[in-house]
């Protein structure tokens, strides 16, 4: 039988991977997840607790899946804290995904945000010509560095990291070293994902240049499919008409960078 | 000549008789000017209550066999934040549905859209997972003479209730409205429901009890619909599981003048609007008729 998208699918978390001391993967087994597209999302249910959206890590095993998770609020540490054999249940996948494009491609993740860009890494040409950025606050912090470079094997490619405090890679903000990457470099695509201010900067860099640029935005969410309006960003949702959105509409959207809706769905400020 | 889908719910006239339902999508402007432009005939906008709520923490919707079962929990801005923020609205045919306990809520909300452009008010007498509000208002008669009484002395727009299936008879209930002078009767909310999920033995939502809607509450409400508009003279809007045309036509030979539409928006997204206009239109013209009121309620000669 074929199942419903809607309804959670309960799933034993199998392995848990410490990225750093406050993000964890979560591998688990499901034949539906793990072919999501890069950027689709699932609802993920911790019983008893919350249901969180989160963007589908990838797993080097086949069927399998993941989510990768930074302790955070209560809901996210509660899905940090779990443990192998503990049950999650997954519903989705939802949303739309990014359009491939080929070429010399920029991906821009920051923090988690980096999840869907390392599916999209796994979707690319081993023709194209790949530069991975990776942003983090601090060194401890930094996290999927060595495994983006073995999906990149075969690929000309580079991972560049930046840290915030100058403890490791690049000294300084993400959004420095994408300006500086797109003067020396004509790229064909940019995709970003992680903070929205990060976003905004990144895709009002690359739209100066004219170069296809797509980000993955994050909302309040409830229902995951398109009916309780929590996520609402200008008049698109981005459950439903995203997470994915092009650079092009995004600078016509008066949200995007600068504010987002509460639970309550009042504006707030970024 | 193409047949005139406008309608009439009493003094309400809209062009399309498509209109979103409340708790669906409505807490942005934005959102409501695109479903208007997409088709629908008005938003109604989710259930405003006189201070903000967040509602209940997830999971809040999830899918059943035959439609969907939620307990957002009615999360809302509030209604001076909404009244600010559609305040700007020109365009748009809007009805303001309002939550509440006591008349004074009622009264107070009114009073935030005073200078507002708004079609009307929906009162939610009939949301089957909140404590002291919707339903547990709809099943008190007494309240519901106090509050539709309170709401009517000030607004200057019409008033619907909407009704739904609680613990007393709803007959009694739209009774009651209506000698109380409210304008219009929506039937009907989601229907008292629940899920469990056999691996974890939990209930699904976290508020354990939540609101079934979609297709397989259809009937009920197109029955609902018959009775009310068999048993009272006054103009009635149907909800519940309207996911195509001949789901609307249906509610309008029952008696509907205009219907809503929630859960179809997860498998058709906001071309449901136009898609069913569109069927009404054309089974319209086959059928020869040229105005939806002379559809409304024929089922009931029979």
């Amino acid at each position: 039988m074929q199942r419903n998208s809607d309804v959670p699918t309960i799933v034993k978390i199998e392995k848990i991977i410490d990225e750093t001391p406050t993000v964890r993967t979560l591998v688990f087994s499901d034949e539906v997840l793990s072919n999501v597209l890069p950027g689709q999302f699932a609802m993920v249910w911790i019983p008893g607790i919350n249901e969180l959206p989160m963007s589908v890590m990838i797993s080097q095993e086949k069927g399998k899946a993941a989510f990768t998770v930074r302790k955070h609020g209560i809901a996210s540490t509660e899905l940090y804290s779990l443990k192998a054999g503990e049950q999650i249940g997954v519903r989705g996948p939802y949303g739309n995904s990014f359009t491939i494009k080929q070429g010399k491609i920029l991906l821009v993740g920051g923090g988690t945000g980096l999840v869907p860009l390392m599916r999209l890494l796994t979707f690319l040409k081993k023709t194209d010509d790949v530069t991975l950025l990776i942003g983090s606050k601090t060194k401890n912090e930094v996290f999927f560095e060595k495994m983006a470079n073995q999906i990149l094997e075969y690929n000309k490619h580079q991972v560049i990291v930046a840290t915030e405090d100058g403890s490791y890679g690049k000294s300084g903000l993400v959004t420095q070293v994408v300006e500086n990457l797109l003067s020396e470099t004509k790229f064909d695509a940019v995709y970003t994902c992680g903070p929205e201010k990060m976003m905004h900067k990144v895709v009002q860099l690359a739209s100066s240049k004219n170069i296809h640029v797509q980000a993955s935005i994050e909302r309040m969410m409830k229902c995951g499919m398109g009916i309780c309006g929590s996520c609402c960003f200008g008049e698109v949702l981005a459950c439903r008409d995203g997470t994915v959105f092009d650079g092009k509409y995004l600078l016509t959207n008066k949200e995007f960078g600068l504010t987002h809706r509460n639970k309550a769905g009042m504006l707030e400020d970024y | 000549m193409k047949p005139d889908i406008s309608t009439e719910v009493g003094a309400i006239k809209i062009e399309r008789p498509t209109m979103l339902a409340s708790g669906i999508l409505g807490i942005s402007l934005d959102v409501f000017d695109r479903l208007y432009k997409d088709g629908a005939g008005a938003v109604v906008t989710k259930s405003l209550s006189k201070e903000p709520w967040e509602g209940y923490p997830n999971p809040t919707v999830v899918g059943v066999k035959t439609g969907y079962l939620n307990a957002v929990g009615l999360s809302n801005p509030g209604a001076p934040y909404f009244a600010k923020m559609i305040s700007l609205n020109k365009t748009v045919p809007i009805i303001v549905s309002l939550v509440g306990s006591i008349p004074e809520d009622f009264v107070f909300m009114i009073k935030q859209f005073e200078n507002v452009k708004i079609l009307g008010y929906e009162l939610n007498l009939s949301c089957p997972h909140v404590e002291k509000v919707g339903l547990e208002v709809g099943d008190d008669p007494e309240l519901v003479h106090k509050i539709v009484k309170s709401v009517k002395s000030h607004s200057q727009v019409p008033v619907i209730a909407k009704v739904g299936l609680g613990s007393s008879d709803y007959l009694e209930t739209v009774r009651i409205a209506c000698e109380s002078g409210v304008d219009a009767i929506t039937a009907i909310n989601t229907v008292r429901a629940m899920a469990i999920d056999v691996e974890t033995t939990r209930p699904i939502l976290s508020h354990k009890i939540g609101g079934l809607s979609g297709s397989a509450i259809k009937p009920i409400a197109v029955r609902c619909v018959y009775e009310i508009s068999s048993k009272f003279d006054i103009p009635v809007i149907g909800c519940g599981g309207v996911s195509s045309w001949e789901d609307a036509i249906e509610f309008i030979l029952a008696g509907a003048s205009a219907v809503q539409i929630g859960s179809a928006l997860v498998d058709k997204w906001v071309g449901v609007f136009s898609e069913i206009n569109s069927g009404i239109s054309k089974y319209m013209e086959k059928k020869n008729f040229s105005k939806i009121k002379e559809i409304v309620g024929i089922a009931k000669k029979f």
